[in-house]
Order: structure tokens, then C-alpha cells, then sequence
């Protein structure tokens, strides 16, 4: 889960990392009042969970409270990158000296977190990377031990620190581990992080995303997913409410199957006839005909979807509850959609024999059904 | 020999006594499967299916001394505690059913497992199965035949796919094993196909991919090194977009890492046999066997 700019940075001030001073404005006259407040020229940033802020135009300067005004009248209800900005980050300007990027990520092969340390901050450290993979220090950590300080000081040194800013830079990355640490990031990075033209070190900008998985030990956090702050689509949402991952996408063949793997194999199957997905969902192990009629409910709510795939392969999942589902559903259709239906798996004799009563045809094999679909919603010969 | 589990493993069920514990213990048992024991805490001294219910593992072991395995269906909050719990007990392999458990969680005991040589398998795995011997997971068994097919995948259902196909087609396997859909997993790729190839009951070994990580490509340079025996794999999820999660925590393309694109050039690159869909894999095993 992404965290907001400003939300980042409360968790880098608990641990004792520098920030600017400033806060969050929601309106222009606040902005105009925290320019005020600051008494020096400030930043406006927009408060949307989405990259290339400044290239979108969403980072502004001004000199004057009144010209913060205007800006934040501009700024406040634009759109980036399809976010609406409801919220800004009023801040005083820095003198910029140099600019350096750190982060601590999770290195998914090597199971173990890593720290990364640049000299060439403030751009995207992707492109560094690929560019200039000599100007990136890497650090893999024992996650176990946890960052050691001279492992921070060997980083620093590696991304070609020395003297005080040796010693500055390892305080800072030591506070950036307990930032990740504490907070069961995913990633988080300072870029840049600032040297001021008095030798201040100054986190500029802030990001951090948490691990989903571990919202029950962040009950702040959880309670934000809950009340759906998180960047979620209304369907996207409901699904979520039932426990089922629902990803729009933007076809307009539904699919519903049980487990994420085959949902994304069915996908690519329908693709390889021709036709393009509406959505991913998965009505998760052992899901009930309740779930299967939340699922078709959800699935029909997308006004594109002129057909549905569902793909069931019972394991834990038993093809009577899935068929139990289908049937109910369809009694509620207002009109008739095209569906495919492959049912194979648990108890495939008894889901077979209640689609058979309801009259409702399917198929035993996901490349049949695929083919079927496609065949149905596109009113010829699938590709 | 098979890999990893025979009709010789010895089970302790973490989390018994719940619904799927429960479940899955009768499933496991009627299948063949060893289960000499169960846990769950606050609940020694009662018995499921006729196992008997220790507090801890300390007990259970007392007990019974040739434990060596252990499947987990504690709920993701407590998971993290039970694995640790296995790898204390020095338990050779330990089978991850639960789902959500937190990163930095199974990062630390992942590289536990690693430091004392445990086999961790999953989190957010179907299990593992070596066909008419023994059955460590939650998978459909009748899909499922005895054979000498080695089977390696990220997915739960997908593996049942592709076991259908190729139990259809004539093909068995050896073991199939179910390494878990989350981003942070016990063993990789690699673990399993280095397993594979001394495996003399394994010809060849068909490895189910899906978008998110380097897994893939990082097997791809390892089969490109090491493997003499055949491998054939499909990649789900081609037609994923950017930045969405696929159901999956680790199955997120980002930028332009994780595509689907990237890990079939690898593997082709690598002289694998990637086929389209689930149900090429019998062609594709003609072929090469």
C-alpha cells in the first residue's frame, strides 16, 4: 500500500530523519497561510499516489503567499496521471547544494532486503541504473541481523561519501532502515535527499509503500484500505469487501475463475483466440454459490462486458456450490448474456448434473470454453 | 527416490484442529500420507481424525521422534510463528499452505530455512505430491498420477491444469511441487530443477511460470548451465497490464520487469520449450521425450 507524500514523511520524522518544515493544505487560503507562517518562498506539491508529479506539472514554486494562492487554486482539483488532487504539501523552499538518492528495497531473488545509495539523486533511479550503473551502491542485508552501522558507512562510502558526509549520509540510512523496518515496508526512498548550501541533510521527498500483508499490525493503515481510501475502483471495492481480487481491465469478455494462476491462464486463453478480457477475478479457494452469484454480480455490473467465461477447476472448490451459483444468478438476469462455462474438478458429477437440470450448456476443457466465448461475443469466427 | 517427500515422510499437521486442518488431514490421510501428529496451542490432548493434538511441536517431537515434516494451515497472523516454530524443530521440510503472511516476516524465515538447510515450501502454496506415495497439500489428488514428470509452479489451480493434461496425456510425475504464489517464497526455480535433475525417477521436468520477479529468467540462466534434462514451461498471465496485481502478491508487472514477454524470450533463449497453453504440454512432451 503506497503511502502519501506527507504520510511518508510523519514516519520519517518519528525516526528522527529531517524533513522541511511546512504542512498539508486542502484549500488556497491554507495554502496562502502556511506560506505565510513559513516566511520564505515555498514548494506546492500535489498529494497523489502516483509517480512523475513534477513532469505532470504538479510541483510548483512560489514567492509569495499570494502567489501560493493562486497556484494552489490551480493546483487543487487538476488531474495526474488520473488522480484527482483533493490535497497539497505546502513547504519552504531549500538552497540545493546536492542531491542524493537512498532507498531500502526487497530484493525478491535474494530474499533479503537491500539498500541502495546514489551520488545522482532527484532523477529517476531507474534510468541511473541503466545508464550509469557504476554511480549505484547496492547493499544486501541479513534480514535476521537488520542494517549493522558500518554497513551503512561501507554503502556510503561505496556510493562515494566521505568525511562528514560519510558520517551524515550512514546516520540517515540507519534511520531509513528503522523506517523500513518498523513500518514492514515493501520500499522506501528519499529522492532526493537534499544537501543544503549550509551542509543540511534534508529529505525532500519521501516515499513509502507497506506490505498489505502486514495492515493487520498497522491498524491506521488498515482502517484507511477499509474506509477505501486506497486508489480503488467502485467494483474493485466491492469485490475487495467479499474477499475477492477483482482487477478491471479493458475488454469486454468477463472472467471468473477459481485461483489467480488459472484466472490469468484463462485470460491468455481467450487472448490467444482473439478476444480481450474484461477483468481478473478470482472467487478464491472454496468459495461458496454465494460467492460465485457476488462474483457474476460484480462481473455483469461493468457496463462493457457483453460476455462471461467462467472457469472453475475444483480443488478445494466443489463444482456443485459453483453450479449452485451459476443457476441462481442466472434466474436474476434481467437479459440474456453469452457465457462459457468449463466446470471440472470436486464433485464435477453433481455440478454437471444441476447445470444439465437448469438447462445451462458447458464445457470440460478452459481452451473449448475459450474458444466458445470469444466465438459468442464477437458474432464471428475467433483469431 | 522421489524429491523431497516418499512413502516414508513423517507428517505433524500445524493446525489441526481448524476447519481446513481438519479437512485436509482426512483428505491427506486417505490419500496415504504419514500424519503421526497435530498442533495447535491450547488445544493438546484432543484428537482429529484420531491423530492426537499437542500444544507445540516440543511435545509432538517428544512423541513422536521421526517427525520430519510438517504442513501449516495456521491463519496468516500466527503463520509466521508456526513456521518458526517447525524450523526450531529442526524439521526437514515444512509445507507453507497459508496465504497473506507478512514480507518482512518471511524474509527472516526464509533465511532461517536456509541457514540450516530446512526446505521451506510456500507460503501461498497448494503443497507438494509425489504421486501414489505421499500427499503434502490441499491438491485434488485424482489429478494427479504417478509417472516421471517433474512439475515446478507458482500457481495452486494452474498446477492442477497442466497436471490434468498431462495425466491425460500418459505423462505422470514424479513429484509435483507447488512453490507459492507470494512474492517472498522458500525455495525458487533453481532449488526445485537442481532437484530434478539428480532425481533419477524424473525424465524431464515441466516448470508453470506467471508474470512478477525474475524467477523465471533467473531459472532460464541456470537451465541454460546446469540442466541436461528436457524442460517445457508455460508463463500465465501475457496479457496482464502494468501495475496491477493478478490475485497473486507476487504477480505484478512493473515497469519493465516481470513481463511475460521477458521471461519466455529468456527461457527460449535458454533452449526451453514455452508453449501457449496448458494444453500443448503433451505435444510438446512427445517431442522431446
Amino acid at each position: 500500500m503506497r503511502q502519501f507524500e506527507f504520510e511518508a514523511k510523519e514516519a520519517f520524522r518519528k525516526v528522527g530523519l529531517s524533513i522541511p518544515r511546512g504542512r498539508t493544505a486542502q484549500s488556497s487560503d491554507e495554502a496562502e497561510e502556511i506560506a505565510k507562517e513559513l516566511a520564505c518562498p515555498v514548494i506546492l506539491k500535489v498529494q497523489v499516489l502516483a509517480g512523475g508529479r513534477g513532469k505532470a506539472g504538479g510541483i510548483k514554486r512560489a514567492k509569495t503567499p499570494k502567489e501560493a494562492r493562486v497556484i494552489a487554486g490551480k493546483l487543487l482539483g487538476m488531474e495526474i496521471h488520473g488522480h484527482r488532487v483533493k490535497r497539497l504539501l505546502v513547504e519552504e523552499c531549500l538552497d540545493i547544494a546536492k542531491e542524493i538518492y537512498v532507498g531500502i528495497t526487497v530484493d525478491r531473488e535474494k530474499r533479503k532486503p537491500v539498500a541502495i545509495c546514489s551520488g545522482m539523486g532527484g532523477v529517476d533511479i531507474e534510468k541511473v541504473a541503466e545508464e550509469h550503473p557504476e554511480k549505484i551502491a547496492r547493499l544486501t542485508i541479513n534480514p535476521l541481523m537488520g542494517m549493522r552501522e558500518f554497513e551503512a558507512r561501507r554503502l556510503a562510502k561505496a556510493a562515494g561519501f566521505n568525511g562528514r558526509e560519510l558520517l551524515n549520509l550512514s546516520r540517515i540510512i540507519m534511520q531509513l532502515w528503522r523506517v523500513f523496518s518498523d513500518n514492514d515496508a515493501e520500499l522506501t526512498e528519499i529522492n532526493p535527499l537534499i544537501v543544503t548550501t549550509d551542509g543540511k541533510f534534508m529529505a525532500a521527498d519521501a516515499r513509502l509503500n507497506v506490505d498489505d500483508s502486514s495492515l493487520f499490525r498497522h491498524k491506521s493503515l488498515m482502517e484507511r484500505l477499509e474506509k477505501g481510501v486506497a486508489e480503488l475502483t467502485e467494483l474493485e471495492l466491492r469485490a475487495r469487501e467479499v474477499g475477492m481480487t477483482y482487477v478491471e481491465l479493458k475488454g469486454d469478455i468477463g472472467i471468473i475463475g477459481n485461483g489467480a494462476g488459472l484466472v490469468m491462464a484463462t485470460m491468455d486463453a481467450v487472448h490467444y483466440y482473439g478476444g480481450k478480457p474484461a477483468n481478473f477475478l478470482d472467487v478464491g479457494g472454496g468459495a461458496t454459490a454465494d460467492r460465485m452469484t457476488q462474483a457474476l454480480d460484480i462481473v455483469l455490473s461493468h457496463p462493457d462486458v457483453k460476455g462471461v467465461f467462467i472457469n472453475i477447476l475444483g480443488g478445494i472448490t466443489r463444482c456443485d456450490e459453483m453450479a449452485n451459483g451459476i443457476v441462481s444468478s442466472q434466474k436474476n438476469l434481467r437479459q440474456e448474456v453469452p457465457m462459457a462455462i468449463r466446470l471440472i474438478g470436486t464433485r464435477e458429477k453433481e455440478g454437471a448434473e444441476i447445470l444439465r437440470k437448469a438447462n445451462i450448456p458447458f464445457l470440460e476443457t478452459m481452451d473449448a470454453a475459450a474458444r466458445l466465448i470469444v466465438e459468442k461475443t464477437s458474432g464471428g469466427k475467433p483469431t | 527416490m522421489t524429491v523431497l517427500i516418499n512413502d516414508k515422510t513423517q507428517v505433524v499437521v500445524q493446525g489441526i484442529t481448524g476447519r481446513e486442518g481438519q479437512f485436509h488431514t482426512r483428505a491427506m490421510i486417505e490419500y496415504g500420507t504419514k500424519i503421526l501428529a497435530g498442533t495447535t496451542p491450547g488445544k493438546g490432548g484432543q484428537e482429529v481424525e484420531g491423530i492426537p493434538v499437542f500444544d507445540g511441536l516440543i511435545e509432538a517431537k517428544e512423541q513422536f521422534p521421526s517427525i520430519n515434516a510438517s504442513i501449516i494451515f495456521v491463519p496468516a497472523r500466527f503463520a509466521a510463528d508456526a513456521i518458526n516454530e517447525a524450523l526450531d524443530a529442526k524439521l526437514e521440510i515444512i509445507v507453507a499452505i497459508t496465504e497473506h503472511i507478512p514480507l518482512h516476516d518471511e524474509m527472516k524465515f526464509v533465511a532461517l530455512a536456509r541457514q540450516q538447510g530446512s526446505y521451506i515450501i510456500g507460503p501461498n502454496t497448494p503443497g507438494i505430491i509425489s504421486p501414489g506415495k505421499c500427499k503434502l497439500g490441499i491438491m485434488p489428488a485424482h489429478v494427479f498420477k504417478p509417472g516421471r514428470i517433474g512439475l515446478i509452479s507458482r500457481s495452486g489451480t494452474l498446477t492442477y491444469e497442466v497436471a490434468a493434461s498431462l495425466s491425460e496425456a500418459g505423462f505422470g510425475q514424479s513429484t509435483a511441487i507447488g512453490l507459492g504464489g507470494d512474492p517472498m517464497t522458500g525455495m525458487s526455480f533453481i532449488d526445485a530443477l537442481k532437484l530434478f535433475e539428480e532425481d533419477k525417477e524424473t525424465d524431464a521436468t515441466v516448470l508453470i511460470g506467471e508474470i512478477g520477479g525474475r524467477a523465471e529468467e533467473n531459472a532460464a540462466e541456470y537451465i541454460q548451465e546446469h540442466t541436461t534434462k528436457p524442460v517445457v514451461a508455460y508463463i500465465a498471465g501475457r496479457t496482464a497490464p502494468k501495475g496491477k496485481r493478478m490475485g497473486h502478491a507476487g504477480a505484478i508487472v512493473s515497469g519493465k520487469s516481470g513481463t511475460a514477454d521477458s521471461k519466455i524470450a529468456a527461457l527460449r533463449e535458454a533452449g526451453v520449450t514455452v508453449i501457449e497453453r496448458p494444453i500443448d504440454v503433451d505435444e510438446a512432451l512427445q517431442t522431446l521425450l
